[in-house]
């Protein structure tokens, strides 16, 4: 009997040491469910090679991301030792201890955010804004771009037709106004036997749709959101005169140049709107660029690219992410070792030749990289004017205050855009009041 | 032959059995009772005390570190001061009434005309009774396809018989229409099940009535409005009682389908509670919110079950 229990418990005491032994070895990485992310399944491969670690992935659709992701580092939850979180996160990430601090893991092994873009170390990289306190690594640059049926552009009877309508060639807007001048064009137009529209953007309500697809609007017009940053004074700002007008002009391009039926619309619709030729032009993440371009339909030579136009300023609406170790992760040391070596500029090479977005300078000052991929170029300049939302530890409740505001008043109809964007002052005044930071 | 409870007394460990003999009956019933009353006031009674508690604080389950401050009843005259919790409170009230209203109308029809002997009986029951079997996130795409102004089989069909063409209106988009399209499909899902309540009860009136009432000549429409709707009502008011609880508490077909919107055109309170509590992450503010509609519900729960035992009664 004594044989039996002495032979079953180390049997026991094996099987544990050696799923804690695999557990040492292993880590799980936490994004969203995209092209990019499958393009960093394959670089980590380099990873496992080089260290023996396992890499895991967890990889959760953009509709729940958010709620799945916050739910996990809210409840304490160890499914992530690394991950990619919005940029919008990090406020709050950074004050509930969410994520590690990195500076003295940077220092010690000589990385330096000197080498990433600024705009991507601003944006993914500090908390508060601005400060030289980091907790994460910009990880994959990206921003809301437009792409368009070069192969109809170029159809010499559409170009006729357009230039007799307004005087200049069908081509690339350079502002807004002409970009809705062309979506008009094109909306309701037969095309090959087939009704097209002028284009998809961005309106859905639940998560973050709407207000990534109109701050394309009010970013070009000068929004601003405080009149001076870090004291929230935001009367005049959010509701100024040009604010108003963009809010107009987007609703405008919601009405009277989108498909019919796209009013809860987000990345995956305005692809599919695309992908199955219904629209002239469309909004979406640069993220998507290289698999649309790669796409045997509507890729190739029947696409072109083209960076959010201006209308008062050039600006685009920040998406993108860093890469951060989550503080409850028990592999802290393959947690960091994954960081140091994705920050190398090999990998970063290798990491924007896969499909990824390196925000890394010897990537994107590289004097050829503009010739690497057809929107290669869009995508630097995009990076040069990027705005994000606010970062705050709120920004949930900010964000969805202006996913309802903005959607009532454009898709719903109600109201005017200046009393949209004055409810949104009050919404946002009362956040920030609840904040103590009123 | 030896007595099963012999048996068993005999079978019990001797130490256990002195234990037990000891106890009074009230004390060995109150030994079985315990761990269900145990479960029920860790699964039900603390989150609810809890959630009151929770109710006056600011809160907020995603700021862990974040001071949390006694709020008095600031959430409670917040939520019941503001007009966006009204216009939620009518849009569920809207849904509620019509869906019932449809349910409890088309279901007992179909119940009386199914409670009927023909051929095939049978199988035309259970093909009414298929879209209750769905999941309500399968309905909820399904139906997101149907209403789609450019493919969906639902604007195609309008676009048949009245000649509207098919992308110039969206079911679920603005317009008006979407407050409808989901009381549409809530029907469609759910009125077989009001329609075997329905079955049921009219299976259970004795034919000896219907006998007796055709030896006393009383027409048709006499013996439907004196025998048949009395006998049924109670488990209509069931049926009525069941599909006011469900569809107070709806949320995953309506969130697939519309996700509240357009703007808040079918943002019902479920969806609202959800948004406040799981993505805004007011819970302070949420828990107030809840335990207004708990409230709510029960008040009007407890009202109805009071009438239909009255009406059980009669």
């Amino acid at each position: 009997m004594k044989r039996t229990t002495l032979a079953a418990s180390a049997a026991i005491a094996l099987v544990w040491a050696s799923q804690a032994n695999a557990q040492a070895n292993e880590l799980t990485l936490c994004w969203a469910a995209w092209d990019p992310a499958n393009a960093l399944v394959e670089l980590s491969k380099d990873f496992e090679a080089q260290t023996g670690t396992k890499m895991k992935f967890e990889f959760v659709p953009w509709p729940n991301f958010a709620d799945r992701i916050l739910n996990e580092l809210n409840s304490g939850g160890q499914l992530c030792d690394l991950l990619i979180g919005d940029s919008q996160w990090i406020g709050g990430a950074a004050e509930n201890g969410w994520y590690v601090k990195l500076n003295d893991f940077f220092d010690k092994e000589g990385i330096s955010m000197d080498d990433f873009a600024p705009a991507t170390v601003y944006a993914y990289s500090t908390w508060p804004k601005g400060t030289p306190n980091y907790y994460a690594l910009p990880a994959m640059g990206d921003a809301n771009g437009w792409f368009y049926r070069k192969d109809w552009f170029a159809r010499p009877e559409i170009q006729a037709e357009f230039k007799e309508k307004y005087g200049r060639d069908l081509a690339e807007p350079k502002t807004q106004k002409e970009l809705l001048e062309i979506a008009q064009f094109f909306q309701g137009r037969e095309i090959d036997g087939k009704t097209v529209y002028g284009a998809s953007i961005f309106t859905e309500r639940g998560s973050e749709g709407i207000t990534m697809g109109a701050t394309g609007a009010l970013y070009a017009w000068g929004f601003k959101y405080e009149n001076t940053p870090g004291k929230y004074d935001m009367e005049g700002a959010v509701n100024s005169p040009e604010a108003v007008e963009a809010l107009e002009f987007y609703k405008e391009l919601y009405k009277t140049a989108t498909p019919p039926g796209y009013d809860n619309a987000y990345m995956e619709q305005s692809l599919d709107a695309f992908k199955s030729g219904q629209v002239a032009m469309a909004m979406n993440w640069f993220a998507f660029f290289p698999g649309l371009y790669a796409d045997p339909n509507t890729g190739g030579d029947k696409i072109d690219f083209f960076v959010n136009p201006p209308q008062n300023v050039a600006a685009s609406t920040l998406g993108g992410q860093g890469i951060s170790v989550v503080a409850n992760t028990d592999n802290m040391d393959g947690a960091l070792a994954y960081i140091k070596w994705f920050a190398n500029p090999e990998v970063q090479k290798k990491w924007w030749a896969a499909g990824g977005y390196s925000c890394h300078k010897a990537v994107l000052e590289d004097p050829n990289f503009v010739n690497t991929a057809p929107f290669a170029g869009d995508f630097l300049e995009a990076m040069a004017g990027v705005q994000d939302f606010w970062q705050e530890p709120a920004y949930a409740q900010l964000l969805l205050a202006m996913q309802e505001r903005l959607h009532n008043y454009i898709v719903a109809d109600q109201g005017t855009a200046k009393e949209a964007l004055d409810g949104l002052i009050a919404d946002w005044t009362e956040i920030f009041q609840d904040e103590g930071k009123l | 032959m030896t007595n099963p409870i012999e048996a068993a007394a005999r079978a019990t460990p001797a130490a256990l059995a002195r234990r037990v003999r000891g106890l009074s009956d009230r004390a060995i019933a109150w030994i079985f009772v315990a761990p269900t009353i145990f479960l029920l006031l860790a699964i039900n009674i603390f989150p609810l005390i809890w959630t009151v508690r929770l109710s006056f604080t600011n809160f907020a389950a995603n700021r862990p570190n974040r001071e949390v401050e006694w709020v008095g009843l600031r959430n409670y005259t917040r939520i019941l001061t503001d007009a966006g919790t009204w216009e939620t409170m009518q849009t569920t009230a809207h849904f509620l009434v019509w869906t019932i209203a449809l349910q409890v109308l088309i279901g007992f029809t179909l119940a009386w005309l199914i409670n009927r002997k023909f051929k095939g009986n049978d199988l035309l029951t259970t093909l009414i009774v298929l879209p209750m079997m769905l999941s309500p996130a399968v309905v909820g795409n399904v139906w997101t396809f149907l209403y789609q102004p450019q493919i969906g089989l639902v604007n195609y069909m309008v676009e048949l018989v009245t000649g509207t063409p098919a992308s110039s209106f969206s079911m679920l988009g603005p317009g008006g229409l979407a407050k409808w399209s989901i009381i549409i499909v809530d029907t469609w899902m759910w009125t077989p099940f009001v329609m075997l309540i329905c079955l049921a009860g009219l299976r259970s009136i004795p034919d000896y009535i219907y006998e007796a009432a055709e030896v006393d000549r009383a027409s048709k429409w006499r013996q439907f409005w004196t025998i048949t709707v009395p006998m049924v009502l109670p488990f209509l008011m069931l049926a009525v009682l069941f599909r006011g609880i469900e569809n107070f508490k709806m949320f995953d077909m309506v969130n697939l389908l519309t996700g509240g919107g357009p703007g808040n055109e079918t943002l019902l309170t479920s969806i609202d509670l959800k948004r406040e509590a799981f993505e805004k992450w007011r819970t302070g503010y949420s828990s107030a919110y809840a335990i207004i509609l708990f409230v709510t519900v029960f008040g009007l729960a407890s009202i109805y079950v009071k009438a239909l035992n009255k009406v059980k009664e009669r």
